[in-house]
């Protein structure tokens, strides 16, 4: 199939960046969206022009470094699907597709569809962890986890920090990914000594990284590629309202 | 041979002697020890944030000395360990089958098909023991059972159930609580983290690994890092077949420039082929994708009996398929070792009963599964891996058999290292695949994730203490001439690189040197389609340094440049794998030798002759390399024809 693409182009963070038109034809509906993308740089090469800058890396749905808008939807129409999933079958031929970087305050744009999602890194340092030095832990079955506790902590865990939830949401906010970890480590007991200090310790990193609240738009979970329920996030709410009690605090200030 | 010269055997490996079970306790207690006061002024660079190096370098910073993280995704927790699905092997018998560390030993050492050591394997089952404690302690959601204990099941090469999982997503979950430990150890201060920072350089001061030269791969600037040792934790090189089921960055950079420095490399041609991948749709392909081995628990192969037989799979009836594992090895059927496995799909291919479009398959069924369990229970198990391949495929594998073929996935070989997990350069490790040591001339599954948690968690930060214990060592300048000429080589490499502007795409000849590799070096090597190889990959490369076009500069970020200078390296690296292949004459597990065979076809080694790992040292590019033997010796099992009929 033949195909228009309109490429968010950006030299580098200081450039404004705009949108330019490429033709690409003969495009195979077996090839993935990122290796249409390979098609077009391979061309842009030989001819003498800069590839477009794009992050990726395992290309089978999990490393999280692909993110792309797709169209305006973040990884694409399908749904369930990485941009390195996304297949061309899902496209018809002679479409125009819109092709832009994640956008949001906490992720400055690098170079074309390059991110800088470092602000992620930043959250799970301030508390996204449970503390066991190497060598300090009992054996593992001396903690059973009921299996509905387990399976839903593996359900949040399936988070692949790509930061789609972010760039779909009109607050820019990274609460969903957020609450992924906090819901995970809270449902497990290994997790309970450090519950209410890690939810204030990541919700404050949060917000200093520039990330906006949550409104309860539910963009962030529709366009999740591995499913983060949007009830991660009142999980969330309500460790934080007890956090803060247990402080002394007023929530929300 | 005129490809390679052999030089002197290899001495000491520094395992100790004694009752095997009690040389890992032994080594530790004679081990030198570092005190907490010394730690902190000491400083470890640890290259790769996988499995292997997130563990060892989070571990290292609890132990308090200062560590130096670098990787070159945009955050250390996307490491290609994180891809990893099936599982976690270890010795913990939950299931109360007849599993035992000696067990595990046992399995491993056969499965590596008798071209491992001892020593080491044992340590490896020892230690797996306290993973699954330290990972479960983390808060990694393992599957468990309904009483709350933690679920295990088969996988290839073993008739235990001693698997640990986490649904498909073992890899992504085993790599999140490490990496949620170096964030903890970044927060604390005792971590610098260097992501889109790549390693083209190992610096070497007085015969001493002390630093590397890294590129910022956003602005380009080149800097020289020291440090009082260095750690290699930078993955395989499976890539070299440009089509893998690695990522699409991991490269052999960082050990490729320790080997041009001094470190050996061991077993290059030792390279796993799996079994179950989707296969290659087009030319447009770029990389391949596995289904987990777990899958082979359920599913069963087969192709039908007759050639060419173009009828969609379910109109073909029972008695005309062939279930050529279950038919051939009786006895392991659908989990025969993945060597096993990838040969037997490539010979019904040669005979030309290969199914799908290019006839390059054969059919992974789940029909007697579902039929005997229920869609239900097979989506709980599989729902995440069936998704996958319905969204690259455009087919639903509970209605039609998947359709699979082996793949380059992982590679044995690697940087020679001794017991304590040091290379032949003092002050620099190596871990995780990046080094050789565990898997012999075959990985077992479920193993990789164990040997590199194994080496980062618990091998290194005990071996690393006894070579700093003679530190901290003198403060090296960034004016030292080792230092200066360390980083020029790589400002000169990368000038080098722009300045060809020719008229052909690095990914051009990456894919071009793949192909090579892959017909000649891959599943079936003989000697005549090795030498071959060896002046295509020669001419190719002369090609490449006349030819290539990398666009832009070296100044920002430039995507082609860092592939361009993992392309180059690859291609040093393939003439390795080949000589390394040739110059084994005989099959031994992943390495198939079509001049060594029992007349059924199986891979027959040659003990007498090559129970001994091959570990070079390079002498130049074009140069001849020199053999270093490492006499492999059997004191606890007994090499045997392997056998899983």
């Amino acid at each position: 199939m033949n195909l228009t693409l309109r490429i968010w182009r950006q030299k580098g963070p200081e450039d404004k960046g705009r949108m330019v038109t490429y033709q690409v034809d003969d495009v195979s509906p077996d090839m993935s969206f990122l290796e249409m993308l390979d098609v077009l740089n391979e061309r842009l090469i030989l001819a003498g022009e800069e590839p477009v800058a794009f992050d990726h890396d395992c290309r089978e749905g999990i490393c999280g470094m692909c993110g792309l808008m797709i169209n305006g939807d973040a990884h694409g129409p399908q749904r369930g699907t990485t941009a390195c999933q996304l297949h061309m079958r899902q496209f018809s031929d002679g479409e125009t597709i819109d092709i832009e970087p994640w956008r949001a305050r906490a992720f400055p744009v690098i170079k074309d569809l390059v991110v800088n999602r470092n602000a992620f890194d930043k959250i799970i340092a301030a508390g996204g962890y449970i503390t066991a030095p190497t060598g300090s832990a009992p054996e593992a079955h001396s903690t059973p986890v009921a299996k509905a506790n387990a399976d839903a902590a593996f359900e949040s865990a399936a988070c692949i920090g790509c930061g789609a939830c972010v760039a779909a949401c009109p607050n820019g906010s990274g609460m969903l990914f957020t609450a992924a970890k906090v819901t995970q480590l809270s449902l497990l007991p290994q997790g309970q000594p450090e519950r209410y200090t890690r939810v204030i310790g990541m919700v404050d990193a949060h917000d200093e990284a520039g990330f906006g609240g949550c409104t309860n738009a539910g963009e962030c979970t529709v366009v999740c590629p591995k499913g983060i329920p949007l009830n991660t996030i009142g999980r969330l709410n309500r460790d934080y309202l007890a956090a803060t009690a247990k402080r002394g605090d007023t929530p929300g200030t | 041979m005129d490809l390679f010269i052999e030089g002197d055997p290899i001495a000491d490996t520094k395992a100790p002697e004694g009752p095997i079970e009690t040389r890992w306790d032994r080594r530790r207690f004679e081990a030198k020890l570092v005190n907490p006061a010394n730690r902190r002024k000491m400083t470890v660079i640890v290259v790769g944030t996988g499995l292997a190096g997130g563990s060892a370098a989070a571990t290292l910073a609890e132990q308090g000395y200062q560590v130096k993280s670098y990787c070159y995704q945009d955050s250390p927790r996307r490491a290609h360990s994180i891809a990893a699905q099936g599982g976690i092997n270890a010795a913990k018998n939950y299931r109360n089958d007849g599993d035992s560390v000696h067990r595990l030993f046992y399995d491993t050492v056969k499965g590596g098909d008798f071209r491992s050591r001892e020593s080491n394997v044992h340590r490896l089952a020892e230690v797996s023991v306290n993973i699954i404690d330290q990972c479960v302690a983390q808060g990694v959601p393992f599957a468990r059972e309904y009483g709350g204990l933690l679920d295990t099941r088969s996988f290839g090469g073993a008739q235990v159930q001693r698997t640990f999982y986490a649904r498909g997503q073992t890899g992504q979950q085993l790599l999140l609580g490490a990496y949620q430990a170096l964030e903890r150890q970044i927060g604390l201060g005792n971590v610098e983290m260097n992501a889109r920072h790549e390693m083209l350089e190992l610096i070497i001061v007085d015969g001493k690994a002390r630093g590397i030269v890294v590129r910022d791969l956003v602005t380009g600037e080149i800097t020289t890092e020291m440090a009082d040792a260095v750690v290699l934790a930078s993955g395989g090189y499976g890539n070299v077949f440009y089509l893998s089921t690695n990522a699409k960055g991991c490269n052999v950079t960082a050990t490729w420039r320790a080997h041009r420095k001094g470190a050996y490399f061991a077993n290059p041609c030792y390279t796993q082929i799996h079994p179950t991948c989707i296969p290659v749709s087009g030319d447009h392909q770029s990389k391949l994708t596995l289904m987990s081995e777990s899958l082979r628990n359920d599913g069963r192969v087969w192709v039908p009996k007759a050639k060419g037989d173009d009828r969609a799979p379910r109109d073909i009836p029972e008695d005309e398929r062939d279930y050529y594992l279950e038919r051939i090895y009786p006895s392991f059927g659908n989990l025969v070792p993945r060597d096993i496995a990838s040969r037997a799909a490539k010979n019904v291919c040669d005979e030309g009963r290969g199914v799908g479009p290019t006839k390059l398959g054969v059919y992974l069924d789940f029909a007697d599964a579902i039929n005997r369990l229920g869609r239900k229970a097979i989506e709980a198990k599989y729902g995440n891996l069936f998704e996958m391949y319905e969204r690259i495929t455009g087919e639903d594998p509970y209605e039609v058999p998947m359709r699979i073929y082996p793949a380059v996935h992982y590679t044995m070989g690697g940087l020679w290292v001794d017991y304590d997990l040091q290379s032949t350069i003092p002050g620099l490790f190596v871990i995780g695949e990046a080094n050789f040591s565990d898997h012999g001339a075959n990985r077992l599954g479920a193993s990789a994730l164990m040997q590199g948690l194994a080496d980062g968690y618990f091998v290194l930060p005990s071996t690393i203490a006894n070579y700093l214990a003679s530190g901290p060592f003198d403060k090296v300048e960034a004016s030292h001439p080792a230092v200066v000429e360390a980083r020029a080589d790589v400002e000169d490499r990368i000038q080098r690189l722009l300045a060809v502007d020719g008229d052909r795409t690095v990914d051009s000849f990456h894919r071009e040197l793949g192909q090579i590799m892959w017909e000649h070096c891959g599943m079936e090597r003989s000697e005549a389609g090795l030498r071959k190889a060896i002046d295509e990959i020669r001419a190719l490369r002369e090609q490449f340094w006349q030819r290539v076009r990398v666009p832009g500069d070296g100044e920002g970020l430039n995507q082609s440049l860092e592939k361009a200078g993992r392309v180059a390296d690859f291609f040093e690296l393939a003439e390795l794998m080949c000589i390394d292949a040739l110059h084994r004459g005989e099959s031994c597990g992943g390495h198939f030798r079509a001049e060594h065979q029992t007349p059924d076809g199986e891979a027959q080694r040659d003990d007498e002759h090559f129970a001994y790992v091959a570990a070079w040292e390079y002498t130049g590019t074009g140069e001849p390399s020199v053999l270093h033997k490492e006499d492999l010796k059997f004191e606890y099992v007994h090499p045997t024809q392997r056998s899983y009929k």
